[in-house]
Order: C-alpha cells, then structure tokens, then sequence
C-alpha cells in the first residue's frame, strides 16, 4: 500500500537544541502510527513540520505524494491536523463552528452542510448541532475539534495527545472513531501519554530528544523485556524497594498501583525470584505473591528513557 | 486531629437549574488516600471547592479537619494544601520565588523548610530557574511543592498527572506515597485507572452523585455485576460491532490491541465465541477475566 506519510531524515533545531533530529518514518492508508516519548521529546514539533507549520532544516516530508517544501496547498488539504490546544468559538454554535472551518478549509456553499451533517452524526453530535461550543462538556468538545478537523476530508490524520485530560469513557468513544476513519483508509499518526492507547496503534515510534529510538509493533516492543519483569504484592513498600534495589539483578523497581513492580536485567528468573523473596522477608517484609509479569508498553518506556538517561 | 479528617453530609451545588453536585455524603479518616472518579463534568473539582470553602454550597455540609468548611474556611486553609489541575504557578518567577510567594501566602517564614521542601521533590538543581520554561513533569513537581510546603494534613490534588508521561507520574507517586506513609491524608482526583489502584478508597462520581465509595476490592465486588472478558477477533470493528449485538454482552470497547466485554454473568465462552464465528469474525478466541477498576467505571457510566 502507498505511503500516505512519508517522513525522510527530518530535523529542526531551535537554537541549540535539536528538537527533532533525523527522524524518518512512514504511515500508510489505513494504518496509525503512535508517538510516544517524554515531555519535550519533540513530538508536537514533528507533527508541525508535518503540516508545514513549521518549517524543517532538513529532510523531506511527503504526504499523500505531495512535498510540504514545494507543494504545500496540496499538502495542507490533504491533512487534517488537531493541536494540542484546539481553538473553538465558544460563542459559535457547533454547526457554525462547522461552517466556519469549513470556510477555511474552502468548502463551497452547497458542500459544506451536508458534509457537516454527516461529519456530526459521525461524531455523534447531531443532537447538538444548535448548542454553543463553550455550553459542550469536554468530551463533546474533543469530538467537535475531531470534527472540524475532518470537515475537509483529509486522508492524513495528525493527532497531537487529543485525549489529554479525558475520562476513560469518553476516550473509549473516541478510539472507537479512530477505528473507524482508519477502516476508511486514513493515515493517523497519534501522540499520547496513555500507554493503553499507544498498544492500540499498529506501530509505535518512541521519540526522545528529538531522536526515535525504536520503532516497531507494540508486540515487538513489549518483547524486548520478556521475562524481565517481576512483580511483588505485600509490605512494607520501603522494606521490599530497598531490598530490590539492593540486589545486583534488579535494574529498575516502581512502586506502582499498590505493587512493587520489578525490572530485571537479564530474562529467567526464577533464581532472582526466590532469592529476592527470601531477602525480603529475612529483612521484616511480608510477601503476598511474587512472580513473573508480561511486560507492558510502559515498562519499555521507562526502561528506554532511563537508559538513554543512564 | 479530629476522628474524621473530611465529615461530609448531602452537600449540594446547584448552578442555576444544573445541579453540580447532588447530596454527596462520605467521610474521610486520617492516613487514608482517597481517590475520586469520574468522568469530565461530573462533580469532583466542585467538591474539592466546596470542601476547601472557595466555593458555598446550596445545601449540606462540610467538616473538614474538624472545622466548619463554609464558615471556618479561613482556620482551614492553612491545614490543607491544594494543587489544582491548572498549577497554579508564575511562568515569569523562578522555581525558588514561586516557592516563596507560596510560603508567604501560608506564613511558613522558615527558609530551611523551602531548601526542605524543593530537596523533597528533587527540583534543588533548577531553583533558579523559570517555572515557564520548566518542562511539563517539573512543572507538575514544583506545583506540589508550593502545595505542601506549609506541611498540610490534607492534600487535595485535583488530575495531578493529566498529560504527564509515564516517567513523570511515576515519580510523582512515589512522592504521593512517601507522603501518605508520614500520615498526610489524600484526596486525588485521576482520570489514570491505575492510579486509582493504589488508593485505599475510591469514590466514583457520576452526574453530581457519588455512587460509590469502597476499597476497589470491594467496588469490583459490589458495583460489578457481570463477567469481564479479553476478546480476540479480526478485524477488529467488525468483532466491536459485532459484540454489541450479542444478547448477552451488555459492554464492549476496545483494549489495547484487543476487544474488552463486559456481560452477564451466565455467559460461557463457547457461546460467545460461537457466536462471533457465526458473524464471520477470524481468528476467534474469548477468555474470561477479572474485572478492572476501568471495567466498573465504565459500568458505572453507562
């Protein structure tokens, strides 16, 4: 399938800092593709240089096979892009907002109401059409800004963390979206701090100052910590973190939901494990259960992040 | 310390004809973390107010730290620290000033606790510099700084973590817990379900109301009333649609690269994957599982 992204070798720098520093990536139709990182990383720099809000110093961006550098009208319709802080008119209604980014985005008169019908039955917010945007709750603004960003039915999706801040049923909602533009053959590429979110993607970009450090499926990423991760229920929590941050074999420990959970430097531990629990309770602690866990997208992340701190 | 750190009885908050929060009553011992639920607009940030006396109720009432909330909020604040979800912070004064203007509003004029307090979380290095140009996570720390450094006995900390990376919450509730262990008594407000695990009690907020509040052992007990499952198919959507239209499944969504329902009790796994193969779904499997907090939030909001 053709790429509908196409990211060669790109790379900005603000003064001294390398914001975003030879990144290549590629999202076909259908697809979407998650930016993961820390704060800073330089994902919501990429997503600028993708819609030509920015301009790079290197590289090469193409979207649906137009140039950003040479073609950026053609570019630009073919994108819809959903920053971070989205601006709605809050003294607009939904429909008008509607028809104002419909204007923008050069819809003629007798275009732009049927396709902003559909676009909020879409969305589901048909029922709202007459409502003030600053009357919608948050969630009903986020499906709004999704809305006003497909208007012109763009093929390329730019998402910048558009579920920051939104409650768990209403993120549901929005995924369930997602899925269905990428069914349609959209090319979304998606930041977001919700690891939950980034193992819905099919492929997942971890970004760190500026660099993507790996790439690949979030099965493939998890695996690079099979059998790496040990997980301990009990107490006291500072007895069993010094304990494991004693031993040789413990790369990492995070107190997290109640569990002590365990990083281990190499895979096969049913050695450590026993040795671990003995240690712990020879030093006063109580251990509920101790056993290997699968590793999950947020492990890699803060096993990736503390080794390119290390 | 008064028996119950936050004594609260039918606080109500209307606003016009919207009822904000409707007869809330719970109560709060000391040393508890109490984490509070609830989707966007659903009442939590208004209760924070009411209980911190910025805001006055239409009905009830609120005691917290033994006090008065609506007349005796002044003998309150400087028992309770509060970080709110927009932090409170001055871009254009350095980590150190902001700390100071802090300690000020709280009369804290001790110098040693400021040294104290940044050391706690670990922002020593960057005392000089501009809160604006600190990175979101700093940011977030030097906010909870400016909120503890008159050492409350109540915290309320309202979506500390939204929109913080993985790292980021992770030292930060590290912190969260160091400080429950030396007796401050929590109340955070999360829209991150994990984090809400960790919390001795939850309370789950729906429309103004509470509908619970429970260990979340117990929620997943009592406010649970079917059989979760991991549910594999391709392609995907069509599986999700497809759920959707079993007679016994009452919730499906998506789950990382997966499907999640949610349905009665009486359910076996042949029958319902049956039931997707008879859809034409690929690759059918369905397994049953425990239920998530997230699984009872979701029931809860339906």
């Amino acid at each position: 399938m053709q790429n509908l992204i196409d990211v060669q070798n790109l790379s900005r720098a603000f003064g001294k800092t390398r914001a975003v520093d030879d990144v290549s990536l590629s999202v076909s139709g259908g697809e979407i593709y998650g930016l993961v990182g820390p704060d800073g990383a330089g994902k919501t720099t990429t997503m600028r240089l993708l819609c030509g809000v920015l301009r790079a110093d290197l590289g090469q961006v193409t979207i649906a096979g137009f140039d950003v550098g040479n073609q950026p009208e053609q570019e630009r319709e073919r994108i819809g892009y959903l920053p971070q802080r989205f601006s709605l008119y809050g003294d607009l209604t939904v429909m008008e907002n509607l028809h104002f980014f419909a204007g923008v985005r050069g819809l003629g008169r007798k275009e732009w109401l049927p396709r902003a019908r559909e676009i909020l039955t879409f969305v589901g917010l048909d029922e709202f059409a007459d409502r003030r945007a600053e009357a919608l709750s948050g969630g009903m603004r986020q499906k709004l800004g999704l809305a006003a960003v497909l208007i012109h039915r763009p093929q390329v999706l730019l998402l910048d963390e558009p579920t920051g801040g939104v409650d768990p049923v209403t993120r549901q909602a929005f995924w369930q979206l997602l899925f269905r533009l990428l069914r349609e053959g959209v090319a979304v590429l998606i930041s977001t701090p919700y690891m939950d979110e980034a193992s819905r993607c099919n492929r997942l970009g971890f970004l760190n100052r500026g660099r993507l450090m790996v790439e690949g499926s979030p099965q493939r990423i998890e695996a690079r910590l099979k059998d790496r991760i040990l997980e301990v229920e009990g107490g006291p929590r500072v007895i069993l973190e010094r304990v494991a941050r004693d031993d040789p074999d413990v790369e990492a420990a995070h107190a997290f939901g109640g569990r002590l959970r365990l990083r281990l430097s190499r895979a096969g531990s049913a050695e450590i494990q026993s040795r671990l629990e003995k240690a712990m309770i020879g030093e006063g602690g109580l251990v509920g259960r101790i056993g290997p866990s699968p590793p999950t997208i947020e492990d890699v992340f803060i096993e990736l992040l503390e080794e390119s701190d290390a | 310390m008064p028996d119950l750190i936050v004594h609260v009885d039918g606080l109500t908050k209307r606003f016009g004809s919207f009822t904000a929060v409707d007869h809330v009553t719970f109560d709060v011992e000391p040393g508890e973390v109490i984490g509070y639920l609830g989707p966007n607009g659903s009442g939590k940030t208004t209760t924070i107010r009411m209980l911190l006396g910025l805001l006055l109720p239409t009905e009830g009432a609120a005691t917290v730290l033994g006090l008065d909330a609506t007349r005796q909020a002044e003998d309150i604040r400087p028992q309770v620290g509060y970080m709110s979800q927009k932090f409170a912070l001055y871009d254009e004064l350095t980590a150190w000033e902001n700390l100071m203007f802090y300690a000020g509003v709280y009369g804290v004029a001790d110098r040693s606790r400021l040294t104290e307090t940044l050391d706690l979380v670990g922002l020593s290095h960057i005392r000089d510099e501009r809160a604006g140009d600190l990175p979101l996570g700093w940011r977030q720390r030097l906010a909870l700084a400016t909120a503890v450094v008159h050492q409350p006995t109540l915290l309320f900390l309202d979506e500390p973590t939204s929109g913080v990376d993985p790292l980021a919450r992770r030292a930060f509730w590290d912190l969260i817990y160091g400080m429950a262990e030396k007796g401050v008594t929590i109340f955070v407000t999360t829209h991150y379900m994990d984090e809400a695990e960790y919390c001795g009690r939850v309370g789950i907020m729906r429309r103004g109301r509470l509908l619970a509040m429970q260990p979340t052992s117990e929620l997943k007990r009592t406010a649970f009333h079917g059989k979760a499952w991991d549910v594999y198919a391709r392609p995907i959507l069509e599986a999700l649609d497809g759920l959707a239209t079993l007679p016994e499944v009452q919730r499906a969504g998506l789950s990382g690269d997966h499907l999640r329902a949610i349905s009665r009790t009486d359910l076996q796994a042949e029958t319902l994957e049956k039931g997707l193969k008879a859809l034409g779904l690929q690759d059918v499997s369905a397994r049953p599982t425990t239920p998530t907090l997230e699984d009872v939030f979701l029931a809860l909001s339906d």
